[in-house]
């Protein structure tokens, strides 16, 4: 592949009609991502943000524009298709977590490689228990949601993410619901994916989390209003830089 | 996806909401289980009436007077069968084994301090063949030689209401202070589920009632024994030319009704066919309203999981996927229930078997067909829930609280 890059969109639009009105949240987004790269995506609410993951997570398609994901040209797909392309070559991390209450940690990660039939329940297995032991879990992998805490649901839920061995991670206000020193430790957790060549994509409102990526788009407006290769700060670092835990209330 | 793993999924879905499950479930085990049983009755009246039928004799014709009436008047004197008529059917029949007339009168038998409320049946030898009675003990009477002679056959009933501690060849019943003297004895035949004791029954010749207990030349009616079973019609016509010839009959009707056994059984079952059908439709309205009630659970269900269906779309479910998930829960609902349902019919069957004494017979088919109704059921009523499963945008499924 060489320097082609994995994510392309051009021009993207994306219009939506509410009532007589036509609302227009992207009005002609484009850039690239590359193999590896590690990018937030920052805008205040309205800014078309959370369009523009939907289109990148494949969930909805542009109005006009061009989307390319490793090679396949989304705009053109049927939903089936779209299905499966979240499935093989996207992995979701969300705000709220969004695992399957009374379903253990392991089975939460093992859900996106039950639709992939060509998987089987040992090679699930095996792949699901790689991934938590990546995030840290290894001897909760039994455990509920209920009976973990929210930082500890949220590294369940990239475990599954990075079970099916996706070409990019997006991830939607990842940190929004934790509290600053949680949001660290997860975020320490995407910079060693970043290491290890992953390509992840950060959607999130918040300056300082986007401090910890290597670019950063800034959408206003549903266009592009900045897109800039920052300096990366180091999680670990600013995690230690913190206050002692004492002083902080039990995360939930 | 296999459909092992669909069916992990849905038991365990189901296995989170247990009374839920359970409620949809006992909808229709209920269903199931009327319809089972209401198909054991029908078809168990059924058969017992075809037993008895077969039990008095396969290929047996009843002939008798053909009786016109109207408002209870009769409106024609009546032909009357005598023994002329049977004497003519036993000569000439071809297509007929054995026949024998049937002159009854009604009464006491008694013997010392004992009795037995028993009619007595005016019979040829021909009756046993007829009826499928057999000798246990002695001998069945004569037609020729014990003509009007005053002896009988008993049956094993009436041996135990007056000869209780006796053997009865030998001995001699009154009827109607008509010495008898018994011959012979009937093995037993048991009871017929909805007839008469079978077994209840004195045999004499039947000159000896004729001449003297009823003083008549008329006979009731006449049994007669086709010589096999796709005979019955042959032997049906031919006994009715017989008779007409014998009164040089020219009117268009004819003078006597003949049945054979399918047509009694056809008359007998026609009624309780119906009623089994009334009874099946009945138990099928309640599969059917447990079939409704696995939709409401099910509709719930969707809704009640929308977010989770938003996240299994979000990393590559397809709606293909989603269906299946839910079409597998109401299946299993139904399967189950109608596993449940169908033990629970049977049981309840062979329970009302036992403790009422009524026929009832559980028929494979019926078996058969409730468990791929129910099949059918969860499809149809889990069918558009799932679709509309299917069709949720993930988006909007996410975002669903």
């Amino acid at each position: 592949m060489g320097d082609s890059p994995i994510l392309s969109i051009q021009n993207l639009c994306r219009d939506f009609k509410m009532g007589d009105q036509v609302v227009h949240a992207l009005r002609g987004v484009s850039f690239d991502v590359h193999q590896g790269e590690f990018v937030t995506i920052m805008g205040t609410s309205g800014s078309g943000k959370s369009t523009m993951l939907n289109i990148l997570g494949c969930m909805d398609k542009p109005t006009s524009g061009h989307y390319v994901l490793d090679g396949e040209h989304t705009e053109k797909l049927s939903r089936d298709a779209l299905a499966r392309i979240r499935g093989r070559k996207i992995g979701f991390v969300f705000q709220s977590y969004n695992l399957l209450s009374r379903t253990t940690a392991i089975e939460n990660v093992e859900l996106p490689l039950l639709y992939n039939s060509g998987i089987s329940a040992t090679e699930r297995r095996r792949r699901a228990l790689e991934a938590l032991d990546m995030v840290g879990l290894t001897e909760r992998k039994d455990h509920l949601p209920s009976q973990l805490s929210g930082g500890q649901q949220q590294r369940v839920a990239i475990a599954r993410a990075l079970v099916n061995d996706p070409v990019i991670i997006l991830a939607d206000e990842a940190t929004g619901n934790l509290d600053t020193r949680t949001s660290y430790e997860i975020m320490m957790i995407f910079q060693e994916l970043h290491r290890q060549g992953k390509t992840i994509a950060f959607v999130t409102h918040e300056p300082d989390i986007a401090t910890f990526s290597e670019r950063t788009i800034t959408l206003r407006d549903g266009l592009v209003k900045k897109d800039e290769t920052i300096e990366m700060q180091d999680a670990r670092a600013a995690f230690e830089a913190l206050p002692p835990p004492e002083t902080y209330e039990e995360d939930g | 996806m296999s459909p092992i793993t669909l069916a992990k999924i849905a038991i365990r879905a189901l296995l989170r909401n247990r009374m839920r499950t359970f409620l949809s479930v006992l909808g229709i085990v209920i269903g199931v289980a009327a319809v089972i049983t209401m198909v054991a009755m029908g078809e168990g009246s059924k058969k017992s009436i075809k037993e008895q039928m077969t039990a008095m004799g396969t290929n047996a014709i009843i002939i008798m007077p053909n009786q016109s009436r109207r408002g209870g008047v009769q409106m024609e004197s009546s032909e009357m069968l005598e023994e002329a008529d049977l004497i003519a059917i036993r000569e000439n029949a071809t297509y007929i084994d054995g026949v024998s007339p049937m002159v009854t009168v009604g009464g006491q038998a008694i013997v010392g301090n004992n009795n037995s409320p028993t009619s007595l049946s005016g019979v040829s030898a021909d009756y046993l063949k007829i009826r499928n009675y057999e000798i246990a003990d002695g001998v069945m009477f004569d037609d020729v030689t014990d003509r009007m002679a005053k002896v009988c056959v008993i049956g094993q009933t009436v041996v135990k209401n007056l000869f209780p501690d006796v053997e009865p060849i030998g001995k001699t019943i009154r009827y109607k202070s008509i010495p008898l003297k018994v011959i012979g004895t009937l093995k037993a035949k048991g009871s017929g589920d909805f007839g008469q004791d079978q077994d209840d029954v004195i045999f004499t010749p039947y000159q000896t009632v004729m001449k003297r207990f009823s003083a008549t030349t008329n006979i009731r009616q006449i049994y007669a024994n086709s010589i096999g079973e796709g005979y019955a019609q042959k032997a049906t016509e031919e006994i009715m030319g017989i008779l007409k010839e014998r009164r040089s009959w020219t009117k268009p009707t004819d003078p006597f009704r003949v049945f054979t056994q399918e047509e009694m059984i056809q008359m007998v079952t026609s009624t309780s066919d119906l009623l089994s059908l009334v009874l099946t439709a009945i138990a099928g309205i309640s599969l059917f309203v447990g079939g409704i009630g696995i939709m409401n659970i099910m509709y719930v269900s969707v809704t009640e999981r929308t977010k989770e269906i938003g996240l299994r779309m979000a990393i590559g479910a397809r709606g293909r996927d989603i269906l299946l998930q839910f079409l597998f829960e109401s299946v299993i609902i139904s399967l189950l229930g109608g596993a449940i349902g169908i033990a629970l019919g049977i049981a309840a069957s062979e329970t009302v078997k036992l403790a009422m004494n009524w026929p009832m017979s559980v028929s494979v088919t019926s078996v058969i067909v409730s468990f791929g109704v129910c099949f059918a059921t969860g499809v149809f009523f889990g069918w558009y829930p799932a679709r509309k499963a299917s069709r949720l945008d993930p988006i909007e499924a996410l975002r669903y609280e």
